[in-house]
């Protein structure tokens, strides 16, 4: 008999504790995953070709990553902000400042849609009506300027928004729907990152004569690049999926403010399900994109999440 | 109740934690494993108590007589205590006492009434009482080494295995545990093997001291015999504070600083003593300790009393004659 | 006089962050509560006993708690699977489990809805098996029921199809709470159970699994807590009938889209007040946990 140390279990238990770990998770994970490429499949390459070539798929596209690109940077900048002021100094209210960040975390992405609703929905606090008044000087203001040239594309398209000042069930509505929900992660990633870094080689730096930029650039920014590179990820793949938020605030225009998720659903709704699963390829694949990345940042950071050491 | 070590080989992979290890704990002995970390003193205890086994083949270990290698750890009937304690946090000092006899089989499991008093007695053993109903964090560190110490004793061990025991304490707390340890072990008359990598440790509470090295055992002796007759360099060098001392044909010698004499240059005699310069000046408690430059510009580290230092009136600076006594064990 | 700091950037951070956060996040809550508040005690309490709302609500919490359990006894078998073993794959496991963290809610709901439709790929075994158990057994009640609901729509637009598709968002909560402080349990511990001579099942049972509670009920809120608020994996699956299949979150976009805002900001606050809840709990269970890990 082969001798096994006390704080292992019988080979018959390992195995059997690892197949049915390994059977839950390929019939609740691994399939679902499966099952999207293969209903994207069912009906050929051609219509899986035919269904992303399309005009109001592609706009849907082009829609989800313009808000990507605007609310990532911004929480990404919130978020090295606020990491920075959690980790760097103790001041008072700082754990209720913690509970705040967390906040979107704990509410449902319809309510995170719905409060944009409720200040700029037509019953709302500053319904597009009262904005238009607010906003009309300007709006005449930039229409003059927009005759000269140069920007002149950029001014006329700002007159035009100025002149009818759409928030909800436009893009500017998608926007912040989307900064809303992907406002902690980046924070996330960082605060306990920095925690656990202390903050000597700030101090050290500052004995050293340097200043805040500096610091920040030369001292804390080495420290946390991969962190930093994976909350951006996180956050830029929830940006991209978030459905409920976007939803409440989209209006549902074809061709105009639906995202890729929401385009998504209007097919399944319209029973084009093969159409429906071509779009959501490309979401999976920025799922598996996301997880690789984050098994590679582990490795390159030398930080295992888990695993024998 | 003896125990025997035979053969025992320790691989990892490619690296040899023990190699052919054979030793006898004589019963009721009080035996230190000593080395550096890394030496496979702490695989080698760990192997005792049957937390990890030996490579296959020839390697055997014996309580008594008996043979044992095969027994897994719970049934092996050792008391282990370990280095960070690993007490149980979410139960009471009581429940982790009684934890050994209450995972027993129906059958042999005492009633509740006896493991109550054989808690209570073990809490006036190890001087807890009136502590049975805090949690381990409520202790201190010296309080929680004693909590382990019950527990592994609640089960009426035949061994008392010990890793690195003062390991996690501060130097007072060190202290006078190691001292009580001294006393309580006298009094139980237990077997007991434990693991230090603190020669002073060692030298004061064992009655066999197991120097280990890259692997493999060094030295065993009693401690007196091993501090004045170490068998090799490593051992002379790990046992406390030497000198090492060259001499022109590229052999050396070792001298411990309390070896050495000082006096006056006046008083120098070219035949046995040597001429030096004291360079640095240690004075602060019971014994001094002088760094002094030899005439061939090796240093020495001497130690001296007080009470001759101040005699004597030395300063920095001055020229000294220095006599290696006769009883230093040169060697080597 | 202020305090003096070290480091600079202080007053940079606290006010881009401070604002930032008022903005997007304080400001726009704000404006939920007092739309809701207005509407006085008794009719928002009205509007929040109507029995759609009771059955959604019902619905919703009932599946979340059910999800969450389940999320919790998955997680514990495959944190210690993951965590423990070293097996052929256990890098892409690990790397897998955060799958529904990163699947778009959208993607998953409407590939979960396929797979267990009663032709899906697990829905047809669930169905015939439903179906059998029907002709064999012909279970009366309640049980009834629901064999003919399995029977008829395999797994989806049903209770169990919430339930089906809150599990698969809660698992990695539970997984990714367990596994820093199961990997930090240390062989110390077991290895002195095991020398005072507790077998495996016993150290499992009095001294690991009380050391991983804290950790579990954790998990669970976390689970329990984005469920509660889960959209868009759910509506797919769940077939969105009022009183029987609607949940809390779909209830509001449905009365959003009736342009009735009063209502829903009304369950909104009430979920808001759930939420903030929770939110404190988990952060006392937190503390809790970093405590007990020093």
């Amino acid at each position: 008999m082969a001798l096994r140390p006390s704080t292992t279990e019988s080979p018959l238990v390992r195995r059997i504790l690892i197949s049915t770990a390994l059977l839950v998770l390929s019939l609740f994970l691994l399939l679902p995953l499966t099952a999207v490429f293969a209903e994207a499949l069912r009906r050929g390459w051609e219509v899986f070709l035919a269904s992303l070539h399309d005009e109001v798929a592609l706009s849907a596209i082009h829609l989800t990553l313009m808000a990507a690109a605007i609310s990532v940077p911004l929480n990404t900048l919130f978020g090295v902000s606020a990491a920075w002021l959690i980790t760097k100094y103790r001041f008072k209210g700082r754990a209720f400042l913690l509970s705040l960040i967390d906040l979107p975390f704990a509410v449902s992405p319809v309510i995170a849609g719905l409060v944009w609703v409720m200040i700029f929905g037509s019953k709302g606090w500053l319904p597009p009506t009262a904005m238009a008044e607010a906003l009309a000087p300007a709006a005449r203001l930039i229409a003059s300027l927009a005759e000269y040239d140069g920007f002149g594309w950029l001014l006329a398209d700002l007159a035009a928004w100025l002149a009818d000042p759409k928030i909800v069930f436009a893009f500017p509505g998608i926007v912040i729907a989307t900064v809303f929900v992907t406002f902690p992660f980046v924070a996330r990633e960082l605060i306990p990152l920095m925690e656990s870094q202390g903050s000597d080689q700030e101090e050290a730096a500052v004995t050293l004569g340097a200043r805040g930029w500096q610091i920040f650039l030369r001292v804390t920014l080495p420290n946390i690049k991969w962190g930093l590179f994976y909350g951006v990820l996180l956050c830029n793949a929830r940006a991209m999926g978030e459905f409920g938020a976007v939803s409440v605030v989209s209006g549902h225009i074809r061709g105009e403010t639906n995202t890729l998720p929401l385009h998504i659903e209007v097919l399944y709704n319209e029973y084009q399900f093969s159409a429906a699963f071509a779009c959501a390829t490309l979401l999976a694949f920025l799922a598996i994109v996301t997880l690789g990345m984050k098994s590679l940042v582990e490795h390159l950071s030398g930080h295992q999440s888990s695993g024998h050491k | 109740m003896s125990i025997s070590i035979k053969s025992i080989n320790k691989t990892f992979g490619n690296y040899a934690a023990l190699e052919n290890i054979s030793l006898e704990v004589p019963n009721g002995s009080l035996t230190a494993l000593l080395g550096p970390s890394g030496s496979g003193k702490t695989t080698l205890l760990r192997i005792v108590a049957g937390l990890e086994f030996s490579d296959p083949g020839e390697g055997r270990i014996l309580f008594h007589g008996e043979d044992v290698s095969e027994t897994p750890a719970g049934k092996r009937g050792v008391g282990f205590v370990f280095q960070h304690y690993a007490l149980f946090r979410h139960m009471t000092i009581a429940e982790n006492i009684a934890f050994g006899l209450s995972v027993l089989p129906r059958s042999l499991r005492p009633a509740k009434a006896e493991i109550h008093a054989r808690i209570s007695e073990l809490l006036k053993l190890v001087k807890l009482e009136g502590l049975d109903k805090r949690r381990p964090h409520e202790l201190s560190g010296g309080q929680r080494q004693r909590v382990a110490l019950a527990r592994a004793l609640a089960i009426q061990p035949k061994v008392l295995l010990l890793d690195e025991p003062f390991g996690a304490l501060d130097a007072q707390v060190r202290k006078s545990l190691r001292r009580w340890l001294r006393v309580f072990h006298d009094e139980i008359g237990l077997t007991t093997l434990f693991v230090t990598h603190d020669q002073e440790e060692a030298l004061e509470l064992a009655d066999q001291v197991v120097v280990m090295r890259n692997a493999r055992i060094e030295q065993v002796g009693k401690p007196q015999e091993i501090y004045d007759h170490p068998r090799s360099p490593f051992v002379y060098e790990f046992l406390g504070n030497v000198n090492k001392l060259s001499a022109s044909n590229g052999s050396h010698r070792y001298i411990r600083p309390h070896e050495i004499e000082i006096a006056f240059a006046a008083e120098y005699n070219p035949e046995t003593d040597r001429l030096a310069k004291i360079d640095h000046l240690f004075s602060a408690g019971p014994v001094a300790t002088l760094s002094v430059r030899l005439d061939d510009g090796q240093f020495l580290e001497v130690e001296i009393s007080r009470k001759q230092l101040d005699e004597l009136a030395l300063d920095p600076g001055d020229e000294v004659s220095i006599r290696i006594m006769d009883s230093s064990k040169s060697g080597v | 006089m202020a305090k003096r700091r070290v480091i600079p950037g202080f007053g940079l951070s606290m006010g881009f962050s401070i604002t930032y956060l008022s903005l997007i996040i304080l400001i726009p809550l704000a404006a939920l509560f007092i739309k809701a508040a207005g509407l006085g005690w008794a009719e928002w309490w009205n509007l929040l006993t109507t029995p759609r709302v009771i059955a959604a609500t019902k619905l919703t919490f009932g599946a979340s708690a059910a999800a969450a359990s389940v999320s919790m006894v998955m997680g514990l078998l495959v944190t210690w699977v993951l965590v423990r073993y070293d097996f052929p794959g256990r890098r892409l496991l690990d790397a897998m489990v955060d799958l529904p963290f990163a699947l778009p809610t959208a993607v998953a709901g409407i590939t979960l809805t396929q797979i267990y439709a009663p032709n899906g790929w697990i829905g047809q075994y669930i169905s015939q098996c439903a179906s059998w158990i029907q002709t064999n057994y012909q279970p009366g009640g309640w049980l009834g029921g629901q064999v003919e609901d399995l029977a008829a729509k395999g797994a989806a637009y049903s209770p169990i199809g919430v339930f089906i598709a809150l599990t698969f968002i809660g698992f990695p909560f539970v997984v990714r709470t367990l596994q820093p402080v199961m990997e930090d349990l240390g062989a110390e511990i077991e290895e002195a159970a095991a020398t005072l001579g507790a077998n495996r099942w016993i150290v499992f049972r009095r001294v690991i699994l009380p050391l991983l509670v804290p950790a579990l009920i954790t998990g669970f809120t976390l689970a329990f807590a984005r469920a509660i608020g889960e959209y868009g994996s759910v509506i797919f699956i769940s077939g969105n009938l009022p009183m029987k299949t609607e949940i809390l979150p779909l209830l509001i976009v449905a009365q959003l889209e009736q342009f009735k805002y009063e209502a829903a900001a009304v369950i909104a606050s009430a979920m808001l007040l759930v939420s903030f809840a929770l939110l404190f709990l988990i952060n006392l269970l937190q503390r809790r946990l970093d405590w007990q890990h020093r």
